[in-house]
């Protein structure tokens, strides 16, 4: 690992100020995908800003029809939620499915979606749920947030401080987990909510999580796993690496969408 | 270089260390403590586990500075003083829940922090599960569940 400065604020704005100080400085939220790349050499940034000391950030809240979570909460926390498990345990049990015990513990949903791996659970659950990221300066929806693989709407200096899910009367998420990383080599995370319907992938195309709109449209008759029955997407535009080809990561796609249909309706 | 400051198995520590100084190295090359092994740099294998503030994680992911004013508990940590071990580590010598020994020190913390998630009545299902985040290549992790098992009872005697 290159050196760097390191910075511990106790406040969003003070976090702001040092990242506006430091151009190549970048957000330590858990550290679990930062730490491994800087490792690598693959990121230098030349100023580390912790924001563990940062009050406010952590905790799962119902408000209204909506629940919010703070950027800083850890994946074990929102798994644990009993809050987040009585009104929409489809999205408690993402967080449960990502890395080890001992990851969990450490990594942070704001963390992940900054991140925006192309293999990560929570995007999945962001967009197929329709979720508002709300930052130190915007709110931004889902749909326009996740713009790549690794990228983001977030511009210099913006920090992810809460990220509010509207609940949903039906909502599932089944992954196809990489053995060994414990990634989504696929995942599909679905849900209704009056006349939304919403189908997110992640894991496998090329241009990181997206919705299936084909789906989404055979699901507005019925949403049931019987409705996209018989129904594909096509192989471009899907991931290929040695763990799976393009043609299987789209088989998955179908496949894990109706699971994920039935266990949203069970 | 910076000041950190921390408390390591109930002790007040401080060192002067590099930013980019990871917890595992602090706890190895500054304390002395080398309990605690680094397998694969790669946050897998678990044999780095430690305590930060009675939550298990791994210190080769963790940057010692990130965990100033925290209280750590790693494997040196867990026996009685007089050397009489904790029953954990005594499930693990009782049920031979090791070969090499390399592994041991991150399955301990990590089987206790699976106590504090789970309880004391664990079956071989939820530990084989949760042992997730830790990797043994000599015992084919047999004793190494039975261990678990018998010391997580033991320890709510």
């Amino acid at each position: 690992m290159y050196n760097f400065t390191f910075h511990r604020p106790t406040t969003v704005r003070q976090a702001a100020g040092l990242l506006a100080r430091n151009p190549d400085g970048k957000l330590l939220a858990g550290g679990h995908s930062l730490l491994p790349v800087m490792k690598q050499r693959l990121a230098q940034p030349s100023a580390i800003v912790d924001l563990s000391l940062v009050e406010g950030l952590s905790g799962v809240e119902l408000k209204g029809r909506s629940v919010s979570i703070g950027a800083m909460t850890r994946h074990a926390d929102v798994a644990n939620s009993q809050v987040l498990k009585d009104v929409m345990p489809g999205l408690a049990s993402v967080p449960g499915s990502i890395g080890d015990p001992q990851v969990r513990n450490r990594g942070t949903i704001g963390g992940s979606i900054a991140n925006n791996d192309p293999n990560a659970d929570y995007p999945a659950a962001c967009l197929g749920l329709g979720a508002t990221i709300i930052t130190n300066k915007r709110r931004i929806a889902a749909d326009d947030f996740f713009t790549g693989m690794f990228s983001t709407a977030l511009e210099e200096g913006e920090i992810i401080v809460r990220v509010s899910f509207p609940v949903a009367k039906k909502a599932a998420y089944e992954k196809f987990k990489h053995p060994a990383s414990g990634f989504a080599l696929v995942g599909v995370f679905v849900s209704k909510r009056g006349p939304d319907i919403r189908v997110a992938v992640t894991g496998a195309g090329s241009n990181g999580v997206f919705r299936v709109t084909s789906f989404e449209e055979a699901l507005k008759k019925r949403f049931a796993a019987k409705s996209i029955e018989g129904m594909t997407i096509p192989a471009t535009g899907m991931n290929s690496d040695i763990h799976a080809s393009p043609e299987y990561r789209a088989h998955l796609v179908a496949v894990l969408a109706r699971r994920a249909l039935a266990k949203a309706n069970a | 270089m910076a000041n950190v400051s921390m408390t390591v198995n109930g002790k007040a520590v401080t060192g002067d260390v590099e930013p980019r100084t990871l917890l595992v190295q602090f706890l190895r090359e500054n304390l002395r403590l080398t309990g605690t092994h680094v397998g694969c740099d790669t946050s897998q294998c678990g044999a780095c586990i430690v305590h930060i503030d009675g939550i298990a994680a791994k210190a080769c992911t963790t940057l010692a500075l990130q965990v100033e004013g925290a209280s750590i508990t790693t494997i040196e940590g867990l026996a009685e003083p007089g050397g009489k071990l904790h029953p954990m580590q005594e499930a693990f010598r009782e049920h031979h829940g090791l070969q090499c020994g390399y592994c041991t020190p991150g399955m301990i913390m990590s089987a206790l922090d699976i106590v504090r998630r789970n309880g004391n009545n664990l079956d071989e299902h939820t530990i084989r599960d949760q042992l997730d985040g830790n990797i043994c290549r000599c015992t084919g992790y047999h004793n190494i569940v039975k261990a678990i098992e018998a010391g997580a009872k033991a320890m709510a005697k």
